[in-house]
């Protein structure tokens, strides 16, 4: 049996061909491309067959599946549905046990090069991976046997993309990221605690429509969705200029919507589309809830010092201690230093003329 | 390229007790540098810890706006004057040099340092003398102008650049690698605000130590990098 295409797949499904065709409008909005894209769109939807995509779950929590599924623009239930292929994944699949293994070495054979595989999660290395089983192995073997033949890897989540919280210091399992342990096939990180839900099903969507993988930034995360800051698109940003800021939850400020940077907001220095694509459905997000932005997509977010705090904590000096502390400290010392130098030199001077017009005499 | 330093006796007496050493263009920065280092270390304060909020329409205000905006003004100032003196270490005359060499296998120029650390620790009763910096002075304005300011340009143009965001020259240039060598942005904010602190305790000891040197050793310091010319007493 040949795979079928989307476009067959919706029509199986009573989507009518205008309904069709406006999809792939809204697809080209979402993705950010001009309406003449939209055809395109349409004609890759109708020739192509779906990219069996397979998800394995390694050390994690669940939230992006959590947050895929919950994806307003295009629906979760067309993605997984209508327009991706997805063979396997223990989460949402209804297949169990050997049925649903037997799966993913099937997709390997028939698909060999040609699958993509999504990972949400990561390994842990620590014990020969003892620290996450997945049907009775080791999760880093199944991952490297299945990475393997996979045309493209999505690391899905701040798990796959950095580590996240199981491999916050000390790491007890060594929970390492993807792209540290397969290093020989292109990875799209879409990190996030958990990605926004557009984001997961746009990057697909983009994938499946082009058969390329979105443009990278250098840390390996699609452009178009983390090229700019939640702090450059922020709408309390003239909060910010103007000087206008919270000084407590409970203030005239915060009431006001000021910005949040002096609670620690992490805006400014936290690459991911927030700001502009939002949460469920575009309702809001952390910051227009009233909260700061923790910096979930972020490398290493549980390790840099407090989520309330501005100037974080420097690690490197063992005792939890911030630039200002250290800094401060130093130029004190460096300030009392020369105050008690200058009266020993002065004593110094005095004694030594002193001396000399004694010696004169 | 050596850095010779030491007074050359013979030279000095015939040329009178006094050399010209620091250049206008030197002394230009220095005191150009003076007013960077300090613009740039309260704006940068308050930049990490703003000032209490101002009240009124956000519109009316541009507060933050000013003080980031006096930030990077300064910074731009800062990185000119350091490239122009780098310039200048090439044309300008020996002593222009110093600054970015040090002759770290030059076994006299260790020795004048531990001379230097004995004077400080009141060991010694007289100094050397230098025509240029002394051997440890020399490497403090190494480690704290050259290498630090270096680094905060680095790290500050980087930082700049995610404001400016793709296609400006500073996210091209720092941003596009700094912030992933980093790891992410807050750590290359945290060494930022780290290092700025070493300059600030860089500038104590320097005024400190120009100042002493002034009126115990056996050299001019401060009218030096006004007029430029090191005159030398017993």
């Amino acid at each position: 049996m040949s795979t079928e295409t989307f476009y067959e797949v919706m029509r199986r499904q009573g989507i009518s061909r205008r309904s069709f065709l406006k999809f792939c409008s809204l697809t080209a909005a979402s993705l950010g491309l001009a309406p003449t894209m939209a055809p395109q769109i349409a004609h890759a939807m109708e020739t192509k067959p779906r990219t069996p995509v397979i998800w394995l779950h390694g050390l994690e929590c669940t939230c992006c599946s959590e947050s895929f599924i919950r994806s307003a623009h295009p629906l979760a239930k067309d993605v997984v549905l209508s327009m991706l292929s997805l063979d396997y994944d223990d989460t949402l699949m209804a297949a169990a046990g050997h049925q649903a293994e037997e799966i993913i070495a099937e997709i390997r054979k028939k698909y060999k090069g040609n699958f993509i595989l999504a990972v949400e999660g990561n390994p842990p290395l620590n014990e020969d991976g003892m620290f996450c089983i997945h049907g009775g192995r080791p999760f880093v073997e199944v991952l490297k046997e299945t990475a393997a033949d996979a045309k493209a890897i999505i690391s899905w989540g701040a798990c796959a993309s950095w580590g996240c919280v199981q491999a916050a210091k000390p790491n007890p399992t060594r929970a390492t990221p993807v792209h540290k342990v397969i290093t020989d096939k292109p990875i799209i990180k879409v990190p996030g605690c958990p990605p926004i839900a557009e984001v997961m099903t746009a990057v697909v969507t983009y994938m499946l429509t082009f058969d390329r993988i979105p443009e990278l930034d250098r840390q390996g995360r699609p452009k178009m969705f983390y090229g700019q800051r939640i702090h450059d698109k922020c709408y309390r940003r003239p909060h910010f200029d103007a000087g206008q800021f919270v000084e407590e939850w409970d203030d005239e400020a915060a009431r006001k919507g000021y910005c949040l940077y002096k609670m620690g907001c992490k805006g400014p220095t936290t690459y991911n589309a927030c700001s502009t694509v939002r949460w469920n459905g575009g309702v809001s997000f952390p910051i227009q809830s009233g909260h700061g932005c923790i910096g979930c997509s972020e490398e290493g977010f549980w390790d840099k010092g407090g989520f309330y705090e501005r100037v974080t904590d420097i690690k490197q000096f063992g005792v939890e201690s911030n630039a200002d502390a250290v800094g401060g400290t130093v130029a004190g010392i460096a300030g009392a230093a020369v105050v008690a130098h200058a009266a020993v030199s002065a004593l110094t001077k005095a004694r030594d003329k002193n001396d000399q017009s004694k010696g004169g005499k | 390229m050596s850095v010779k330093t030491e007074v050359d006796e013979a030279a000095l007496t015939a040329a009178g007790n006094s050399v010209y050493v620091y250049e206008a263009p030197v002394r230009a920065w220095h005191w150009i540098n003076v007013l960077c280092i300090i613009t740039l270390s309260i704006t940068g304060w308050f930049i990490a810890s703003p000032l209490p909020s101002v009240s009124g329409e956000a519109s009316e205000n541009f507060l933050m706006g000013y003080i980031r905006f006096a930030h990077f003004a300064a910074g731009y100032v800062f990185a000119v004057g350091l490239l122009v003196r780098l310039y200048w270490a090439f044309v300008g005359n020996h002593h222009a040099k110093q600054l970015f060499i040090l002759p770290v296998t030059d076994s006299k120029w260790w020795a004048g340092m531990f001379k230097e650390i004995r004077w400080y620790l009141y060991l010694e009763k007289q100094p050397n003398k230098y025509i240029g910096h002394n051997p440890l002075g020399h490497l403090f304005m190494f480690f704290a102008i050259t290498l630090g300011g270096t680094f905060m340009l680095v790290t500050g143009f980087a930082l700049y650049g995610e404001g400016a965001q793709e296609g400006h020259w500073s996210h091209w240039l720092f941003t596009s690698w700094v912030i992933p060598l980093f790891g992410q942005s807050q750590d290359v904010h945290t060494w930022h605000h780290f290092i700025a602190w070493g300059i600030v305790v860089f500038v104590i000891l320097h005024v400190y130590t120009a100042i002493r040197e002034d009126i115990m050793s056996r050299q001019t310091m401060i009218s030096a990098m006004i007029d430029g010319k090191r005159t030398f007493r017993e």
